[in-house]
């Protein structure tokens, strides 16, 4: 875990006595909304349809116990009693007072934790796969570098005015779990003849205009990172689009002028700052480095697990689920879905927050993540604290198995909150959650990631979602697109949108047929929904889908 | 013939709560849309918006949304403003928490 320096504390500490006094002045009506509205937004509060709402960076999804009681006390003390964790690893609070906002921030900064840049045309939270430093299909940790890029990216006076926000993702193992591919900048470490590196891609994204990343360097040298970063900075923010704001992501730019054109750009400024590069960054990672030393992890038998594991279908069952290979011997990834079936997915009560921070300071080594994905892990759990950690899960409504599944799906807000959003993405969500509990089929249906959102910024990732859900506004009725085959994965892909959308009543039947037309069409139980889709394409789900359309065409 | 003016109601999100509020007939600021007044004049709809935003110290961001006048008042002609005057869906917060009978 990364420890704030005096200079880290010192630096937040300005900005949050600056803004008490911005809000003081616009509470005594010196500052104008017009004059206040960029300085609370770079403070990471927004107004949406029935309140104000923080936003708060989770850095790289990484949490301390101490830093998840503070967010449990934050919620309790100045909101109503929860949070809701979003797919760019931050963590919202709904229901703030303008009056409050300032005593909310010094509380964050107590833990080392901040609203900056969560809002506004910036770099926003740098983020990194959950399972990060305990993968075992990791090459590397990657956050010591997104510590590294968040240190840079703070406050960066040349980034600070953006053309549009600009999102990083960096991830340290093959197997892709931070969706890099849809950031305007995607971090992959790799090796190449044992040198560490990163293959970087540019002008991913989802939005209006969905893009999957494109390679700009198959190979970047370690060192060379922010020099590299600050070179795709440089050429975005000199020759990106500021005409049209539709237009003015990287995507468009890579796009408009072809990722060869970029490249050589790139390489060119990057050839003249890299000598301006003394090393002090690298002795800095090197600093950060030390914070992110592996836990002293415990050998030992792993009997009571496997006790467990034998004797207990509702431990087996989450096991199953909800555990994913450690790099250490005798330890797993445990993660506990905030997907419950029937509730707000990505949401936490105070009570749960504690919870969680007790079971990791008891069973994790004292780490968090959240994840993408809106779930809680502990990274560190030795294999024969399970059933224990299981048991107390189970009692606090924790323990529910299914992530992968039906039911663990990602939702923005939506129009429940949002003011961006044009129909409801919540009880979409919850319903379709409820109805697979009642049918019983989720496990039997198996990995399934269905992505909802609110507004085609797609905040609920529904591009890549392998069943994707879109709610849009028709003629004054909430209305929802399907997309089929996206994929956040390694290869990444867009899906391709099923035809007319589907009312509100009719979106779950609908969601429900295509699934039992998947459990028909299958070769065999090994085989995914996406894997079936990618045999057959498209017309026998649409068949499920419209069929209306059959019945006529017949 | 100029097209028929849709009645509004003028609507804004407090400066100090961020709550959802209406301007009411005797001038002052209302959180029930029930109570809000129904402009059905487009010239005077649209001075009380540029009266309202002169109110910098009271509210933020007013706008003018359509609504279908009805024997309890105004009713939203669009189910955005419907979870406006009313909260979220997923949990009873918001209007329906402080005003259950909203």
């Amino acid at each position: 875990m990364y420890d704030y320096t005096e200079f880290d504390r010192a630096f937040l500490a300005e900005r949050n006595a600056q803004f008490r006094a911005q809000v003081a002045r616009r509470l005594d009506g010196a500052l104008t909304e017009e004059e206040f509205k960029p300085l609370r937004l770079m403070n990471g509060l927004y107004l949406q349809l029935h309140a104000y709402m923080l936003r708060v960076a989770i850095p790289y999804g990484t949490l301390s116990s101490r830093q998840m009681r503070k967010l449990a006390e934050i919620a309790e003390r100045w909101d109503k009693g929860y949070g809701h964790f979003t797919t760019r690893q931050n963590i919202q609070f709904n229901w703030p007072k303008l009056r409050d906002v300032p005593d909310m921030l010094d509380a964050l900064a107590e833990v080392g934790l901040h609203a900056i840049q969560t809002s506004g045309n910036t770099i926003r939270n740098v983020t990194a796969d959950h399972f990060a430093g305990a993968a075992a299909d990791e090459v590397a940790d990657p956050r010591p570098v997104a510590e590294l890029i968040r240190q840079w990216s703070t406050d960066h006076p040349e980034f600070q005015f953006l053309g549009r926000k600009f999102k990083i993702a960096i991830t340290g193992a093959p197997d892709d779990r931070a969706v890099t591919a849809a950031h305007d900048i995607g971090l992959r470490i790799v090796e190449r003849d044992g040198e560490p590196g990163f293959q970087v891609i540019v002008g991913g994204g989802l939005g209006r205009t969905p893009m999957i990343g494109q390679v700009i360097r198959e190979f970047l040298p370690r060192a060379d990172l922010l020099p590299y970063l600050e070179a795709i900075l440089g050429v975005y923010n000199l020759l990106g689009r500021r005409d049209n704001k539709y237009k003015a992501r990287i995507k468009i730019l890579v796009h408009e002028h072809g990722i060869e054109t970029i490249r050589d750009r790139v390489e060119r400024q990057f050839a003249r700052l890299r000598p301006t590069f003394s090393g002090v960054d690298q002795d800095e990672l090197a600093r950060i480095e030390a914070h992110f030393a592996p836990p002293a992890f415990r050998e030992a038998p792993t009997d009571a697990y496997n006790a467990a594991y034998a004797n207990d279908p509702l431990f087996r069952s989450w096991a199953d689920t909800n555990l994913t290979a450690h790099r250490a011997p005798g330890y797993a990834i445990a993660s506990v879905s905030l997907k419950a079936h029937g509730a707000t997915p990505g949401d936490a009560t105070a009570e749960q927050m504690r919870l969680l921070a007790e079971l990791a300071e008891a069973y994790g080594h004292d780490e968090l993540r959240i994840s993408h994905e809106q779930n809680v892990i502990l990274p560190h759990v030795h294999k024969s604290d399970l059933p224990a950690l299981h048991a107390a899960l189970k009692e606090a409504g924790l323990a529910t198995a299914n992530i992968g599944l039906i039911s663990d799906i990602i939702a923005c807000p939506g129009m429940d909150y949002c003011a961006l959003a044009t129909a409801r993405s919540i009880p979409v969500a919850q319903e379709i959650a409820t109805r697979f509990d009642a049918l019983k089929l989720e496990h039997d249906v198996g990995p399934l990631k269905i992505k909802i959102s609110g507004c085609i910024n797609a905040c609920g990732h529904h591009h890549v979602g392998h069943i994707g859900i879109l709610g849009l506004d028709r003629a004054g009725v909430e209305n929802y697109q399907i997309t089929l085959g996206g994929d956040g994965g390694p290869d990444a892909a867009i899906g391709t949108r099923s035809g007319p959308g589907f009312s509100a009543d009719e979106i779950v039947p609908a969601i429900e047929r295509l699934v039992l037309a998947y459990l028909d069409l299958r070769e065999s139980r090994g085989e995914s929904f996406l894997d079936t889709y990618k045999r057959l394409g498209l017309a026998p789900f649409k068949s499920a889908l419209y069929p209306e359309a059959r019945a006529d065409a017949a | 013939m100029p097209r028929p003016f849709t009645p509004k109601v003028l609507t804004a999100n407090d400066l100090l709560e961020g709550e959802v509020i209406y301007l009411a007939p005797d001038g002052g600021w209302t959180r029930e849309l029930s109570r809000a007044e129904v402009l059905t004049d487009e010239a005077d709809a649209q001075l009380r918006l540029v009266e309202a935003s002169g109110q910098q110290d009271r509210l933020v961001g007013a706008y003018l949304a359509d609504v279908t006048p009805g024997p309890q008042g105004p009713e939203p002609a669009h189910f955005r403003e419907d979870f406006r005057r009313r909260g979220p869906s997923n949990y009873p917060h918001g209007k329906q928490e402080a005003h259950p009978d909203v």
